[in-house]
């Protein structure tokens, strides 16, 4: 039986369980303490900078050698824009690092911190896009007049003429407000300086260890053999660690100007104020429809609120060039217009959260929907199937090729799972009885595993995208498999072990993914962007098939046989049709011991090395969400939530229905209740998880999970992303569902998060 | 500042600490007592992930002072298991995937065993209300939710 498609418990828990988990700060026992000292205003310029214990502070002047982070596309329509390490002559958000202080304890750190003053002439700031986009707005940074830092443009030549055509012309405005991925480990890092080898070990809580070694080295001048990059436990991450954050600079660049270990936990507050932001996205979005309600057009306006600074390595498009690229989505349409802008203010770096654009993508197309099924007067499953892609390969008007799905069965199940036509009446006898109940789809495609070929057509400085898994058989019979990937709690352990396992005949428990760590992992791309089971595991999958030939060499010579007649199963190689046989473990110990035995084999090792980098898949899935919402208070309760999700084979659906769960729980968290807020002058006053509002169990219901699997050619192991689904669709299946159950009140609702005082004003504003 | 010699009681075990008055209980147990399973997430008493019991009390560590807790009886993660032998919650949330970075799991369990000491018949409501104390980004919650549900059955065995 194959280990693919077991629902096996993960490797790791145990440890996890016990408390005896490795997350950066509990391995930092000795280091000194450093804080930062940060900008308390958004923009001005910096005058002076005070301090009793000059030693003991560090500013720019002491990082003068450092050279900035300089995030790059190679487009016409990109403005770089350098961020110091730490801030020079002026600061341009609140939360930018200042100065940096190092105490004994963190509690000295923090007197310390404490004691710095700072001269700032504050300026008026540039908070939110409208205000940047103005016409007599100040810039945010010389170089970019206007504060456009990216803009996208695509026009196709007959979008005017399918707009004139058109029955029906929708038009909607979206938006999405700021958010924060909140791991609920904050970023840290712990920086050790050896001083026999001149080595310094950054161990951090990170998604992409090999690019923060690359973009570190490059900042400090020093080769990257001499830093070590190591993530060991990560308490979640979700996109916000993926980016290169000066702080990582500053703790390397102290532990070797001081030769000796320095840490920096970063607390929450910091983390809400200076860690990253994501998807503070306003979009105006038109769609032509013909009398047969079939969508013929799009013409969107989409504008990314993307902070002071451009995030590293993925650069600041990547909130708008996605959402300019995937715009389309599951639906099928060849006339596309559409201006995508990355917009400077003077708020904390945007960079990539769960989906990056697409929960605002879908949320935009799925009320787009809604909309045009209450003018033609249709039910929204009716209109989503009249419009959604139904054979495959697709071309979608924006280049990207779609590979096998299920787009229409998804929602006809969904349809199934929440019974339409009986919530349809219990709705109507609900109305009369002054309750308001309302239902919302969202049906949406996932772009995953997408290699170099994808990331490339974004025209970037360094072009993410390939992985490379180097397996080895020990002479104890046992593999280690060394994975550029780094997972933070998806399972990875267990599910590449479950590939592995299938290709070499053998238990996954005799392997061992070793993973996050430059010195011992090749060369690769962490984790993000649904990559994972889909790259990695291709290149697991790769890799194996490379070993198992190898063991069959080797077994044939030892059974006096054909490699081609060794099977291999069960932990033992054994000749088709014949009783010879022998076990892997002493075929191993053989080769390494005896190699003199062999001459079928080079070399006395049982090792190969396999990188994949595809061109990506498209899973899909639809939502539905059946929601009460209470106008006299305008609460609103989930009393039912559905997922019928297409992600191909399933590699270990035990950890994937964990995947959608979790993933559904954020994206509802950006429907009703997550916020990142600044007042006009840019000061944060989400400070606080009193301020900030992460929901708890006692909001997220139940995920009613059904599953798809169709297969696709464009993964070698049949899998496709998972990982950003559930945040994907949540916001579209429960705004919907809101405004559904809002019908009778003549209201839509077009903005996230929902909350109840957004939903009394809404309905104040309507009567 | 002055450090002050105390003595914490942790898992039965007594542990003679020096730290300065202003040292907040989850800080003593991970960098003096060096027992790192308690989680900080944010220091403000919202998001439970240092959850210790203190005689038998659910407790947000990083909200009290180290010095304010001698002569209690304090359990935290460490004390779970039984040797090799994975305490019942423990292993209820393995077997329900009721963890996935494992960040915030230390504080549910330690959450999950207050509650269940205390009422091993509690409701699914009444559960879902206390365990709503703690907060998770990864799992959704579902998971967890099962494997104390689970745990409870398993530990009146």
């Amino acid at each position: 039986m194959a280990w693919v498609g077991r629902s096996l418990r993960r490797f790791r828990d145990p440890v996890l369980l016990r408390g005896e988990g490795r997350f950066t700060a509990d391995l930092a026992d000795g280091a000194h303490t450093v804080r930062f000292v940060r900008s308390p205003v958004a923009r001005g310029r910096i005058i002076a900078i005070e301090t009793g214990h000059p030693e003991q502070t560090f500013t720019a002047t002491d990082l003068a050698g450092l050279k900035p982070i300089r995030p790059l596309l190679h487009r016409p329509d990109y403005v770089p824009v350098d961020q110091p390490i730490l801030a020079t002559d002026r600061v341009c958000y609140l939360g930018e690092p200042i100065a940096a202080v190092i105490g004994e304890t963190p509690e000295q750190a923090e007197d310390l911190a404490a004691g710095v003053f700072v001269d700032i002439e504050p300026e008026n700031a540039v908070v939110d896009s409208d205000q940047a986009l103005a016409p007599d707005a100040a810039a945010v940074h010389p170089q970019a007049a206007g504060n456009v830092l990216i803009e996208g443009k695509i026009r196709t030549p007959g979008v005017d003429a399918a707009f004139e055509a058109a029955a029906e012309i929708i038009e909607i405005e979206i938006r999405s407000h700021r958010q924060s991925a909140m791991p609920l480990e904050a970023r840290a890092a712990h920086a050790a300086f050896d001083s026999a080898s001149g080595r310094v070990t950054l161990t951090a809580s990170v998604q992409m260890p090999h690019m923060l070694r690359t973009g570190l080295a490059d900042i400090l001048g020093m080769a990257e053999a001499d830093l070590r990059v190591v993530a060991p436990d990560v308490g979640g991450a979700f996109g916000q660690k993926m980016s290169l954050a000066p702080e990582h600079a500053v703790v390397v660049w102290l532990a070797r100007k001081l030769r000796r270990s320095m840490r920096w936990i970063e607390d929450r507050r910091e983390n809400l104020m200076a860690s990253f932001h994501s998807r503070d996205q306003h979009y105006v979005v038109r769609g032509a429809f013909d009398a047969d309600y079939k969508l013929l057009a799009i013409d969107a306006d989409l504008r990314c609120n993307v902070g002071a600074y451009s995030c590293y390595p993925v650069t600041c498009g990547v909130e708008p060039l996605m959402a300019m690229a995937e715009f389309p989505g599951p639906y099928d349409f060849q006339e596309y217009a559409v201006r995508a802008r990355g917009i400077a203010t003077n708020t904390c770096p945007v960079a990539p959260y769960r989906g990056v654009s697409r929960p605002v993508i879908t949320l935009a197309l799925e009320r787009l929907m809604d909309c045009a099924a209450e003018r033609f007067a249709v039910e929204p499953v009716e209109i989503r199937r009249r419009n959604l892609i139904a054979s495959f390969p697709y071309k979608t008007v924006t280049g990207l090729e779609y590979d096998e799905g299920s787009y229409r069965q998804a929602i006809e199940m969904a349809e199934q799972a929440v019974d339409l036509a009986a919530f349809r009446i219990r709705q109507c006898e609900a109305r009369g009885d002054g309750r308001y109940l309302g239902i919302g789809f969202s049906v949406f495609c996932e772009r995953g595993g997408y290699g170099t070929p994808a990331f490339a057509a974004r025209a970037m400085d360094i072009t993410p995208g390939f992985e490379t898994v180097e397996i080895s058989m020990d002479p104890s019979g046992f593999v280690a498999a060394r994975i550029g990937a780094s997972p933070h709690g998806q399972g990875l352990e267990t599910s590449l072990a479950q590939i592995i396992a299938d290709e070499l005949g053998m238990a996954p428990e005799r392997i061992r993914i070793i993973h996050g760590d430059t010195d011992r992992t090749p060369y690769g791309w962490g984790t993000f962007a649904s990559r994972s089971i889909v790259i990695s595991g291709g290149a697991s999958k790769r890799a194996a098939e490379k070993l198992k030939a190898q063991l069959c060499e080797v077994a044939a010579e030892r059974l006096q046989a054909d490699a081609g007649q060794i099977t291999i199963k069960d932990g033992r190689a054994m000749v088709q049709g014949g009783d010879a046989s022998i076990a892997l473990s002493e075929l191993a110990r053989a080769v390494y011991h005896q190699s003199h035995q062999f001459t079928s084999r080079d070399e006395p090792a049982l090792t190969a090395r396999a990188t994949y980098d595809p061109f990506g898949t498209f899973s899909n899935a639809c939502h539905a969400a059946i929601v009460e919402v209470d106008p006299e208070t305008g609460q609103i309760d989930i009393e039912r939530y559905v997922v019928v999700e297409d992600a191909g084979r399933l590699i270990n659906p035990l950890i994937v229905d964990g995947q959608i769960q979790g993933g559904v729980a954020q994206g509802i968290a950006n429907a009703l209740f997550e916020e990142i807020v600044y007042d006009a002058d840019g000061n944060l006053l989400t400070t606080l998880l009193m301020d900030y509002l992460v929901p708890t169990a006692a909001e997220i219901p139940e995920i009613e999970i059904y599953h798809l699997e169709t297969t696709t050619g464009a993964s070698i192991t049949k899998a496709k992303g998972i990982g950003e689904g559930g945040t994907i669709g949540a916001p579209a299946a429960v705004l919907g569902a809101v405004s559904d159950a809002l019908a009778p009140f003549n209201t839509g609702i077009f903005e996230m998060p929902i909350t109840p005082e957004r939903i009394r004003a809404l309905l104040r504003d309507g009567a | 500042m002055t450090k002050l010699d105390i003595s914490l009681t942790v898992n039965g075990d007594n542990y003679p600490i020096k730290v300065e008055a202003r040292r907040t209980l989850a800080d003593a147990l991970r960098d003096d007592c060096r027992l790192t399973g308690t989680h900080l997430g944010c220091e403000h008493g919202v998001c439970g992930a240092c959850t210790v019991l203190v005689d038998d009390q659910p407790v947000r560590a990083c909200l009290g002072f180290a010095v304010q807790f001698e002569g209690t009886e304090i359990r935290t993660v460490e004390g779970l298991a039984n040797g090799d032998e994975l305490h019942p919650l423990q292993q209820a949330f393995w077997d329900n995937h009721g963890l996935q970075c494992g960040f915030c799991t230390p504080g549910f369990l330690m959450l999950a065993l207050a509650v269940l000491e205390d009422n091993p018949d509690i409701g699914d409501e009444e559960l879902q209300r206390a365990l709503s104390s703690n907060l998770c980004r990864c799992t959704g919650y579902q998971n967890i939710v099962k494997a104390v549900r689970a745990a409870a059955a398993a530990m009146k065995k």
